[in-house]
């Protein structure tokens, strides 16, 4: 709490006043000015020429009219350009609208509706494979704008395979604090991790890695405040916290107050004019009240018994991202490597309405984990080709019944397992702004059963460029 | 003492934080030229870099850690602006937490705005390719577009360090005069250049050819951004038929792969030039940046 309330006085004493910014119409003036100037300048250079050319050159070659002609034009030319008025319309105020147009075509050998991922308590959210056939992928529609000098503002909304639409981000972020800060608020994707910052159309695979399947049913979004700071180094290092309503899984939140917190840091630097890096490390804590899943009952077939957890709930994430393309012009050739390190712990109580037994309760202390390391290549203009492997771990179970009435038994999908999946992919990208892609993973979610997926996919974007994160 | 150590540590922490006030200003370009105009205009006064090199393709930057570190820094952004950093520049200035460089701050210079544009677009549609929606741009290979770049640039520098102003508005002068004596030689020596048709890979030259009199007959690529295709480079041959060029043109960031073919096909030279200051060896400044493009331009006459 100190150094935040140093950092705060500091920045603070720092500020420096503001240097006396001239008024707009003053600077729309010098504008002006400079661009009469260059006009003057141009015509005059132009008409030098035009007597350099009229008077030929000692060489002795022989001046055609058409030389004259072409210079009289491009005069003609640079005068029309200069008389044109500024575009200006109320139009020029609206929001920057930019639209992605995904869909998928998947061939699952598992019937996506019986998937599971072993040893892991269900998620929710947006985990699986996803559908069977044609379907619309993670087709959205982004505005952002700055609303005023202090503040940006953007949505995402984001048509799901549920044909339902929702707000996927709602955010606004100051763009005057001084020294380094920067604040959002709203609803946005965490920066607990590196992968769940960024828009689906953006990831070098169809899908996203199983460990944010298995941590948290897909990216974790959160509504609340994030602040960060950026130090004043040569270095990129960056400090930031978030408080969030704590909603999401693992979360599970009831209550008033805030419901998750995280603490995020990252750095990264350049090796070198051919290749950069980051790295970061995250901590998310938050505790679930009343947080339910569905346990299948081992004695009975089509019955499932409500199980809920209470307690807490702590994650950790660290990961590397190495970027490489040489002279740092990818035009040709980049390579990309990127991994990231999950580790969770939760401490509370299971308690599972029974119906053969009865109610029961048991302390529960879960300790599941898990990676991936996957890298893309540019092997030649337009196409790139990425290989990734996935690996989970349940751990140790570790449950206690507390009256008696529950056994390990009762909580199947818990049996300890370690999901693994490899994937493959191939994309072509005619522009930056179209995008197809054939994926092929081998994926053991689960004990028993071994998926071959086939994904076609396509991405295009329409509408405002939108810039890219490292 | 352990009062006067908390102190102490206090006092460190705000050093820490304050030191870039007392430092001379930080002065980071997009691209590469306008670190060198400013370098012209400030001398050792300035910290001068450049966020992106000549062998680098400023529509296409990777929003480098680094480069966020660096714009966190700086007191004075100096980019082009009309579009050509939009792949990247917003990402780097959303992420710096440094308000002074925001757009409409004095910490953000855009020289596009300062000169005649050409090829305005009178319909924008991405089925003409990676349009820029404000003008061609890449302004910076007519060396005439450095005069009102460089005196809004010095009157800028002039605003922000008020005790340099004098300096910076005497080496612009200077600059000025320097430029205007070279410019005269350098459309003296391509007099020859006057009329002479050419292929270009991007429309990435178009001031170029505007100031020196020549005609861009075609593009490699076969809209603004889309890379060279087989079925284009053949239809361009088929046009070079008609209306033959001298030579073909690339930077040092595009492949040469379709200009080699060109080349061959049509038996014309395939010629580099860099396109800013740093795409070559002997590119090291404004001046040798266009000696350079001349001499090559010339080199491919024979
Ligand atoms: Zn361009």
């Amino acid at each position: 709490m100190s150094i935040a309330l140093a950092i705060g006085v500091a920045s603070t004493l720092c500020a420096r006043a503001a240097g006396a910014t001239g008024s707009e119409a003053e600077q729309l003036r010098a504008e002006l000015a400079a661009t009469r100037a260059a006009f003057e300048t141009r015509i005059a250079a132009l008409e030098a020429r035009l007597g350099a050319i009229e008077t030929p050159p000692t060489k002795g070659e022989p001046v055609r009219s058409e030389q004259l002609d072409t210079i009289e034009s491009r005069l003609q030319q640079v005068e029309i350009v200069a008389n044109q008025p500024p575009q200006t319309s109320a139009n020029a105020f609206n929001p920057q609208m930019s639209v992605i147009l995904a869909g998928t075509w998947a061939n699952l050998d598992e019937n996506p509706d019986d998937y599971m991922l072993g040893g892991f308590v269900p998620a929710g959210g947006e985990g699986g494979p996803g559908e069977r056939g044609f379907s619309l992928g993670e087709t959205e529609l982004t505005l952002s704008a700055s609303i005023d000098p202090l503040f940006y503002g953007q949505v995402t909304f984001a048509v799901d395979a549920g044909d339902e639409i929702s707000a996927e981000e709602a955010l606004v972020r100051t763009s005057a604090l001084p020294d380094g800060f920067t604040a959002q608020f709203g609803r946005f994707y965490s920066a607990l991790a590196y992968q769940n910052a960024q828009h689906a159309h953006t990831w070098d695979f169809s899908d996203i890695p199983l460990v944010y399947q298995a941590m948290f049913g897909g990216q974790y979004k959160t509504e609340g405040l994030q602040l960060k700071w950026l130090a004043p180094l040569e270095q990129f290092v960056e400090l930031g916290v978030e408080f969030g309503n704590g909603d999401q899984f693992p979360g599970q939140d009831d209550g008033n107050g805030v419901g998750a917190y995280t603490l995020f840091a990252s750095t990264g630097n350049d090796i070198g004019a051919s290749a950069s890096w980051k790295g970061g490390i995250a901590w998310l804590g938050t505790e679930a009240g009343s947080r339910v899943y569905a346990e299948p009952d081992p004695s009975r077939q089509d019955v499932s018994n409500p199980t809920e957890f209470n307690g807490d709930s702590t994650t950790w994430n660290t990961y590397l991202v190495y970027k490489w393309a040489p002279n740092g012009n990818g035009q040709e050739h980049h390579f990309t490597l990127q991994g990231e390190y999950f580790d969770r712990h939760e401490d509370g109580v299971m308690l599972q309405l029974n119906t053969s037994r009865g109610n029961g309760r048991s302390s529960y202390r879960g300790d599941p984990s898990g990676w991936y390391l996957q890298g893309v290549y540019q092997f030649m203009p337009r196409w790139r080709v990425g290989l990734r492997y996935d690996s989970l771990d349940s751990g140790t179970l570790r449950l206690r019944s507390l009256d008696g009435v529950l056994r390990d038994a009762d909580f199947p999908t818990l049996a300890t397992y370690d999901p693994d999946r490899t994937t493959l992919m191939l994309d072509y990208s005619p522009t930056e702004y179209s995008r197809l892609r054939l994926q092929y993973a081998h994926d053991q979610s689960a004990p028993g059963a071994t998926d071959q997926q086939l994904y076609l996919q396509y991405l295009m974007s329409l509408g405002a460029h939108g810039a890219h994160q490292f | 003492m352990k009062h006067l150590l908390s102190r102490t540590w206090f006092i460190g922490v705000l050093a820490a934080l304050c030191m870039p006030a007392q430092a001379a200003l930080n002065v980071l370009s997009c691209e590469a030229e306008w670190a060198a105009l400013a370098s012209e205009i400030g001398g050792k006064r300035l910290n001068v870099s450049s966020a992106t090199t000549g062998q680098q393709d400023p529509h296409r930057i990777e929003a480098r850690p680094s480069l966020i570190a660096r714009v966190r820094n700086a007191d004075l952004l100096v980019c082009t602006g009309l579009d050509l950093e939009a792949g990247w520049l917003p990402v780097l200035l959303q992420q710096s937490g440094n308000r002074r460089i925001q757009p409409g701050q004095p910490g953000n210079f855009v020289a596009g705005n300062l000169v005649p544009r050409l090829e305005l677009p009178t319909q924008l549609d991405r089925a003409q390719g990676d349009v820029h929606g404000s003008g061609n741009p890449h302004i910076q290979l007519n060396p005439h577009n450095l005069v009102p770049v460089g005196e809004a640039l010095a009157t800028r520098l002039g605003e922000l360090d008020p005790a340099n102003a004098e300096a910076y508005r005497a080496a612009y002068a200077d600059f000025r005069a320097r430029l205007e004596f070279a410019m005269q030689r350098w459309e003296q020596q391509a007099v020859a250049l006057n009329g002479v048709g050419v292929i270009a890979h991007h429309k990435d030259m178009v001031y170029l050819f505007d100031w020196l009199g020549m005609r861009e007959i075609g593009n490699l690529e076969p809209k603004p951004g889309l890379e060279p295709s087989s079925a284009h480079l053949a239809a361009l041959l088929q046009q070079l038929r008609q209306d033959p060029a001298r030579m073909v043109l690339h930077t040092p960031y595009q492949s040469e792969r379709a200009s080699q073919w060109l080349s061959a096909q049509a038996s014309i030279p395939a010629v580099m030039i860099p396109n800013t200051v740093g795409g070559t060896d002997a590119a090291t400044d404004l001046f040798t940046l266009f000696e350079d493009i001349i001499s090559r331009l010339l080199g491919g006459l024979q």
